[in-house]
């Protein structure tokens, strides 16, 4: 835990000096809202070692139905964060249920066919507003109180949850439970044989991550005033994928550090547009797949423990070799 | 509710052309996870390739359907064993999830520079001459190109069961997927086959998109949604029989084109709800023998 404590009080130092250093609140908000989101899916995978390929059902439904609540009933913030987290956990308990019954390759396949289903259901319920979304989603307020329509104060209070988040995932990772997971991650017949009930585990796990990940999406949601399909849609799931691995699954900081590195490459290559080289000329703006994509395998094939995790690890080996050193 | 028989019958050659699809796509993903342990995501985009390339072929050179239908193929076979020659064969002996995230990352990219070069419109293939018009069966009439579809998949699908089941290559292709080091040990290239065995799934996929292309328009996603469709099937079906994935392919394209005749709100995702009901009454799958 002292390590989550150290974590947690550079994400909020650097938290609460980053809108007065020019970048844009509401950029730094999207930022925090997926980094949610990452935390929510590093806290699955990363630890129980399945990959899920549906979390955008949990992050946009999230979205859907938090904005939806607070848009057309006015509920104050904090219940639309809980509704969006209820919407999560609700659909993570019916996807984990199917899904857990089988293992590997098959878990992410399923994962993957049961948020199609769900993306075609909100492509034609009316309550999405296909394709143009729910839109001009208010913020509300904080407790019925505190007005959170100015950015810096939602920022903050963004700030807080992401805060919240890391902790919360730390001391589950670090508590029993987590060790169990991590138990389960390792070696699957042993912690049968030691007496675990391995299924239930996955399935708790699943569903905590499935309730974080639709606050993140609820999060969102208000953050940026609009819900839409893009958020359900599979490359939504697969970005999350990317943020993890990118940063590092299985640590605590990869998944932060990967959401900055997406959404600041998405932005930058769209607001860079045009390059010219000599007399060819490249339109940035359109390649955002083929960059993702190709970050995508290059992470695969050359780093794969991500930039958190490789650099924990070369830490890591700079003091064993100094206690190798001290020891002869 | 009275349904034409026209229209029911309509449905139930789309349903099992769509079926033909599914059956070649989850073949190809069978062997290619029999003997390389991995989900190869980037057959959608493989499929999606065959279609362009048979697209391309005829816009840039003036290939003809018939000439792309083999062309295309060895074009995106031969472009699938370039991967697993140099990027696939780094990730051997990881967790099988890293294969799936790489081929994940591959059909994001090639995704990517479709849409960039083409748009994100369709783009339309016109049917061969030879196979235009219909076809009078007496007591309904069928789009000739539709049971083209049907016999040429279907012959396709049973050559490929024939190359695994009665083959030298087959019996070695079997002998890897049981235990390559064994394989290996009595002399038998095991790399190799593993190589040819992606580009057969690859050839494939790009063979299902060939014939595809005049049926649906040539689109740069059109890959990515059959293949999460052909993810169910597969999880329903089992990975670990060439037979069984071609009947549940052929029968959930059936499945899914009669649920567009009595209940079309559900048509996209009958084939899902199939799925989470297979997994609650047989969670192994119905040919599974998963271990």
């Amino acid at each position: 835990m002292r390590n989550t404590w150290l974590i947690a009080g550079l994400i909020v130092v650097i938290g609460a000096a980053a809108p007065f250093s020019g970048l844009y609140p509401l950029f730094l908000m999207k930022c925090m809202a997926l980094a949610i989101f990452a935390i929510a899916f590093n806290f699955f995978t990363g630890y129980v070692g399945l990959l899920s390929i549906g979390h955008a059902a949990f992050y946009g439904m999230g979205a859907y139905f938090g904005g939806y609540a607070i848009k057309t009933y006015g509920v104050s913030t904090e219940i639309a964060l809980l509704i969006g987290m209820m919407t999560g956990a609700v659909l993570g308990l019916l996807f984990g249920l199917l899904a857990i019954r089988r293992r590997g390759i098959y878990f992410a396949m399923i994962t993957l066919a049961l948020a199609q289903m769900v993306y075609f259901f909100c492509v034609q319920a009316p309550f999405t507003g296909a394709e143009d979304g729910l839109q001009r989603i208010p913020r509300g307020k904080l407790f019925g109180l505190i007005d959170l329509s100015n950015d810096l104060s939602m920022y903050y209070f963004t700030l807080l949850l992401l805060v919240l988040s890391i902790v919360v995932v730390q001391y589950l990772v670090t508590a029993p439970f987590g060790q169990v997971l991590k138990a389960i991650r390792d070696n699957e017949p042993r912690a049968v044989s030691l007496g675990y009930d391995v299924q239930r585990y996955k399935l708790t796990a699943f569903v905590l991550s499935a309730a974080l990940a639709g606050g993140a999406g609820s999060l969102k949601a208000m953050v940026l005033s609009l819900a839409g399909l893009p958020d359900v849609h599979w490359t939504n799931s697969g970005a999350v994928i990317l943020m993890c691995l990118l940063g590092g699954l299985g640590t605590a900081l990869g998944p932060v550090v990967g959401a900055v590195m997406v959404v600041l490459l998405e932005t930058e290559l769209a607001s860079i547009g045009v390059v010219k080289i000599g007399s060819l000329s490249l339109d940035l703006s359109t390649k955002v797949p083929i960059v993702i994509g190709v970050i995508f395998m290059v992470t695969v094939l050359l780093f794969r423990k991500g930039i958190v995790g490789e650099i924990q690890s070369l830490i890591d080996g700079y003091h064993r070799r100094r206690a190798e050193k001290s020891a002869t | 509710m009275i349904i034409s028989t026209q229209v029911l019958l309509g449905q139930l050659t789309i349903g099992l052309v769509n079926g033909c699809f599914y059956a070649l796509l989850s073949l190809g993903l069978a062997i290619i996870f029999g003997l390389l342990n991995i989900i190869n995501f980037a057959h959608g985009a493989l499929y999606m390739l065959g279609a362009f390339a048979a697209y391309l072929a005829l816009q840039l050179f003036g290939i003809n359907y018939w000439y792309a239908l083999f062309l295309a193929p060895l074009v995106v076979g031969c472009f699938a064993i370039l991967i697993e020659r140099f990027f696939l064969r780094r990730l051997e002996g990881l967790d099988h999830l890293y294969g799936l995230l790489f081929t994940f990352g591959l059909a994001i990219a090639l995704e990517g520079i479709f849409r960039d070069r083409f748009g994100s419109a369709g783009l339309s293939y016109a049917v061969p001459a030879q196979l235009r018009g219909l076809l009078d069966l007496g007591f309904m009439r069928l789009p000739t190109y539709r049971a083209w579809v049907v016999v040429a998949s279907l012959f396709v699908c049973v050559s490929v069961w024939f190359l695994l089941e009665r083959t030298r290559y087959g019996s070695y292709l079997r002998a890897g997927t049981e235990n390559p080091r064994l394989v290996q040990s009595l002399g038998i290239n095991v790399p190799l086959l593993v190589t040819l065995t992606y580009g057969l799934g690859a050839g494939l996929a790009a063979f299902a998109g060939v014939l595809a292309a005049p049926i649906y328009q040539v689109h740069p996603l059109m890959g990515s949604n059959i293949l999460i469709v052909t993810f169910a099937v597969v999880v329903i079906g089992g990975l670990g029989s060439t037979g069984g994935a071609i009947i549940t392919g052929l029968a959930l394209g059936v499945i899914e084109g009669l649920t567009k005749v009595f209940y079309p709100e559900a048509s996209s995702t009958a084939v899902f709800i199939i799925m989470a009901i297979v997994l609650l009454i047989r969670p192994a799958g119905l040919f599974g023998q998963e271990s």
